[in-house]
């Protein structure tokens, strides 16, 4: 028996348990869900993570996305932030900090930013051009006395281009790019402001700023522990009144492991989980417990390589590669969870556009076009991809894997997997298709972002974005492509930036740039009693107009 | 004796050292980056070639290695990469926590063998003998990860008598002898004791079954000892046998269980070694082994001491 079908059974067993305990047991004993161990208290948010520790708290956090969520836009603000109030469509970037912006029509390098006052830290300094100058300084200059490697190392996607920036009065800052970029107010929305005066009073100390951090977010922490808890109290005196949070208070517990994520839950430990497994919805349903689910900008896509030995590097495989996959019996396989792909970004996206390559099941056009293209049922594409058991927005990575591995066979792709742990297939996502380690790979299955027009788009597609400094994988070169990009660049409109890249994402679809499968609908669980939570089309989700009652 | 036990400590430090080699070693022929986990997507090569440097992962192998150990012969440690803390301060009070963990396993785990072996070894052959040991044997074989679910189901879940995960309320940091603490600790602690309770019964079984063959046991019958007296030569015989198991057992218990600390959220060694595992925090992962092989010595010599004082028949040099 090998180690997968190994798990399976034990899994397996796992849920014909949790099904006797439905039936049988439940029955026999008399007992539903008895008295609660450990009820919540009204006005108690308790939030279980998917992450092992918490997240850094001294403002750059760590744990990517759900780091930000619980420990980033919770304790701090940043010059920008994401409108998470609608859920009907997808989160834009809104101003924060910074009330407004212009770009220098002479040097389109040059922004000015006019920041909000009356904003104070939660020790009471105010937040002012002085403050923003150090907390750039905090990140990018190495020399300066609060420069911190760990806050460097988490912000390095955000300030990538980020040239120099001065204050010009209390009120205004301006910050240079290194090369022309109309994205900068996305990025702005990932770079967090700390306290200098606390940084000062507690020793120019960050392990110590860590344990009492102060930001001007709508959350204070009051305490943590590593890898056990996060407890925080409600920032009253939030600038933005309608961001004072209904909780008054939100504890975080690291929980790993789905399975106890979902016992937490039933047993009244928690009040809210992330990500449980779809097996357990249909029993948390059972249960009262409300599953919410919304669209976000995630694909759990192949990325490909364009490398000579990649049978991908011919378009017509890549559509057939498309068009094999049987999207709605993996929907279903994920007890619907999940939406089928029609390219990089969903259909109501506004950068979605108009392909003409319709991504859909068709296994016929599949073999057409792998015929056209001269493979047959004598000589089979041979392919070769990287995926790993689990991972971060990696959903069920290996029954859908082996679950595609038939649908390609159907039509001629004999696909072959390299299993690796999630950080050694991040390791080798970063060091590009051309790597010696990658050789022989034609493919690495590492879901994805969109949420800024680099991350998503331009830095996966265009040729001057290649790993590392970008997100371009396998050296996918296209003449096109780089003119969009360029032009979505320098478009500093928002409304013609995404006509751009509308009509970029129409032309890597039609060039069937990668094989995209479905997006996860980033479900979470919570008990009755949490009232008020909008799930926002975001990676992030604000926990301030939250209430238990 | 004295000799015995000072040459045995001075053992440690070669072990130590082969230890911290190989596990150095491990970890660096292990696929994947450490610094895939602490720099975002995207960051520049000029960043990330500023950040190896800053981690000193741009020099050789061996210069990291002696490096390392330069640090620790100092009793530093190091600082964790994915969250700046001094790694002793991340390993202690894991290990404070994995103690009392494996203190509860151990009283539930060998008292449970021990009664489980002594019923066997004395019905050798009987039903209840066949009946005990195929508890046992299902005790060795139950995969821990599964029963700490199912467990967890049964008395979290359904009859909602006990917390599901973690160590209480307040944590760690409020954990005490009271109920409120203690009850949070009896589901990971059985989940944790079934595999030693199950391997000291069938050790305990087969050393008392053995001993009740041997000659002088019917030697002691025809004197007429009374069964009480018989079972105290019984037990003394068989115990240097079972406390080697024992010992192993406890040294087992004490590195901490990957799988039922991830199940529980308990925050002790097993918990912490997983998460520096998956985020490649080598720092931690490297002197969270160390800590944990130096307790292993410790324990193994701990037990040789108390065999030697219990069983008169072994002579250490």
């Amino acid at each position: 028996m090998n180690r997968r079908s190994f798990m399976q059974l034990l899994s397996g067993a796992s849920v014909a348990a949790v099904s006797l305990m439905d039936t049988e047991l439940g029955q026999m004993v008399g007992l539903g869900a008895g008295p609660a161990q450990a009820q919540g208290k009204p006005g108690v948010l308790r939030v279980a993570m998917t992450a092992a520790d918490i997240p850094l708290t001294t403002g750059q956090p760590s744990q990517g996305a759900e780091g930000i969520r619980f420990m980033g836009i919770t304790l701090y603000d940043g010059l920008t932030r994401w409108d998470l109030s609608k859920s009907d469509q997808a989160a834009q970037v809104i101003p924060d900090l910074a009330e407004s912006w212009t770009v220098n029509p002479q040097d389109q390098k040059v922004w000015t930013f006019k920041l909000r006052k009356g904003v104070k830290f939660h020790d009471g300094s105010e937040f002012n051009a002085d403050a923003v100058v150090w907390n750039f300084d905090k990140l990018m200059k190495q020399d300066s006395p609060q420069f911190d490697q760990a806050q460097s190392n988490q912000a390095a996607s955000y300030d990538a281009n980020i040239g120099s920036w001065k204050k010009i009065d209390d009120y205004t800052v301006e910050i240079a790019t290194k090369r022309i970029d109309a994205v900068l107010p996305y990025n702005l929305a990932g770079l967090f402001m700390s306290s200098p005066k606390r940084w000062e009073e507690l020793g120019k100390d960050w392990s110590k700023f860590a344990e009492k951090p102060s930001g001007t977010g709508p959350w204070i922490l009051e305490s943590f522990k590593p890898r056990e808890r996060a407890e925080m109290v409600r920032n009253a005196e939030h600038w933005d009144k309608t961001r004072v949070p209904k909780s008054e208070r939100l504890i975080l517990l690291p929980m790993p492991d789905a399975n106890t994520r979902v016992a937490a839950l039933l047993s009244g430990q928690v009040d809210w989980i992330e990500a449980p497994p779809p097996d357990a919805v249909p029993r948390l349903k059972s249960q009262k417990m409300q599953i919410v689910t919304n669209l976000y900008p995630h694909i759990w896509p192949f990325q490909l390589s364009y490398l000579d030995d990649s049978p991908f590097k011919d378009v017509r495989v890549r559509k057939a590669a498309n068009l094999a996959i049987d999207r709605d019996g993996i929907v279903k396989m994920l007890g619907g969870l999940a939406a089928p792909a029609k390219g990089m970004v969903d259909e109501k996206h506004p950068w979605f556009g108009k392909p003409t390559f319709e991504i859909k099941y068709d296994p016929e056009g599949a073999k057409k076009l792998l015929k056209e293209a001269g493979y047959g049922p004598d000589k089979p594409v041979k392919a070769k991809f990287i995926i790993s058991p689990s991972g971060s927005g990696q959903m069920q990575p290996l029954p859908m894997n082996e679950f595609i591995k038939e649908n390609f066979k159907d039509v001629g792709i004999d696909l072959e997997f390299e299993v690796l742990d999630w950080e050694a297939l991040r390791a080798r996502r970063r060091l590009g298709a051309w790597a010696p380690e990658n050789k022989g790979r034609h493919g690495i299955n590492n879901s994805w972002a969109y949420w800024d027009p680099d991350i998503g788009l331009i830095g996966t597609a265009a040729s001057f974005a290649k790993v590392p400094g970008g997100f371009n994988w396998g050296d996918f070169n296209d003449a096109k492509t780089d003119e969009l990009s360029t032009k979505a660049k320098a478009a500093f409109d928002p409304a013609e930036q995404n006509k751009i890249l509308a009509e970029l994402h129409s032309h890597i679809v039609d060039q069937a740039m990668w094989i995209w499968v479905v997006h996860d609908l980033n479900p979470r669980a919570m008990r009755p009693n949490v009232k008020g939570f909008v799930q926002a089309q975001s990676w992030f989700q604000d926990l301030t107009p939250v209430s238990v009652t | 004796m004295l000799v015995y036990v000072l040459r045995r400590i001075l053992y440690t430090v070669p072990i130590a050292m082969g230890v911290s080699l190989v596990c150095f070693a491990l970890i660096h022929l292990a696929p994947g980056d450490p610094l895939s986990a602490i720099i975002p997507e995207g960051a520049s090569p000029e960043t990330v070639a500023q950040v190896r440097a800053a981690y000193g992962f741009d020099q050789p192998l061996p210069v990291q290695y002696l490096k390392w150990l330069q640090h620790v012969v100092m009793g530093d440690f190091g600082n964790s990469i994915m969250t700046q803390r001094p790694v002793m301060h991340e390993v202690l009070p894991a290990l404070a926590n994995t103690l009392v963990l494996a203190a509860a396993a151990v009283l539930f785990g060998f008292a449970l063998g021990c009664l489980f072996g002594v019923v066997s070894g004395y019905l050798a052959g009987k039903p209840t003998d066949k009946a005990v040991t195929a508890v046992s044997i299902t005790g060795v074989s139950i995969p821990h990860y599964w029963l700490g679910m199912v467990l967890m189901v049964i008395f979290a879940v359904e009859l909602n008598l006990l917390p599901a995960t973690g160590m209480g309320e307040g944590g760690s940091g409020t954990f005490g002898l009271g109920w409120d603490s203690l009850q949070y600790l009896i589901l990971p602690a059985l989940t944790l004791s079934v595999i030693p309770a199950g391997i000291i019964a069938r050790s305990v079984r087969g050393t008392i079954a053995e001993v009740r063959k041997q000659d002088f046991m019917q030697t002691l019958h025809a004197k007429g000892l009374p069964g009480r007296r018989i079972f105290v030569h019984v037990v003394k015989n068989a115990l240097p046998a079972v406390l080697a198991v024992m010992g192993l057992q406890l040294a087992q218990l004490l590195g901490g269980s990957i799988l039922v600390e991830t199940v529980f959220s308990w925050p002790g060694t097993g918990f912490l070694l997983n998460n520096a595992i998956f985020t490649r925090d080598l720092p931690v992962l490297q002197g969270t082994i160390l800590v944990l092989a130096m307790f292993f010595v410790l324990i193994n010599l701990t037990v040789d001491v108390v065999q030697t004082a219990v069983d008169p028949r072994i002579k250490r040099a």
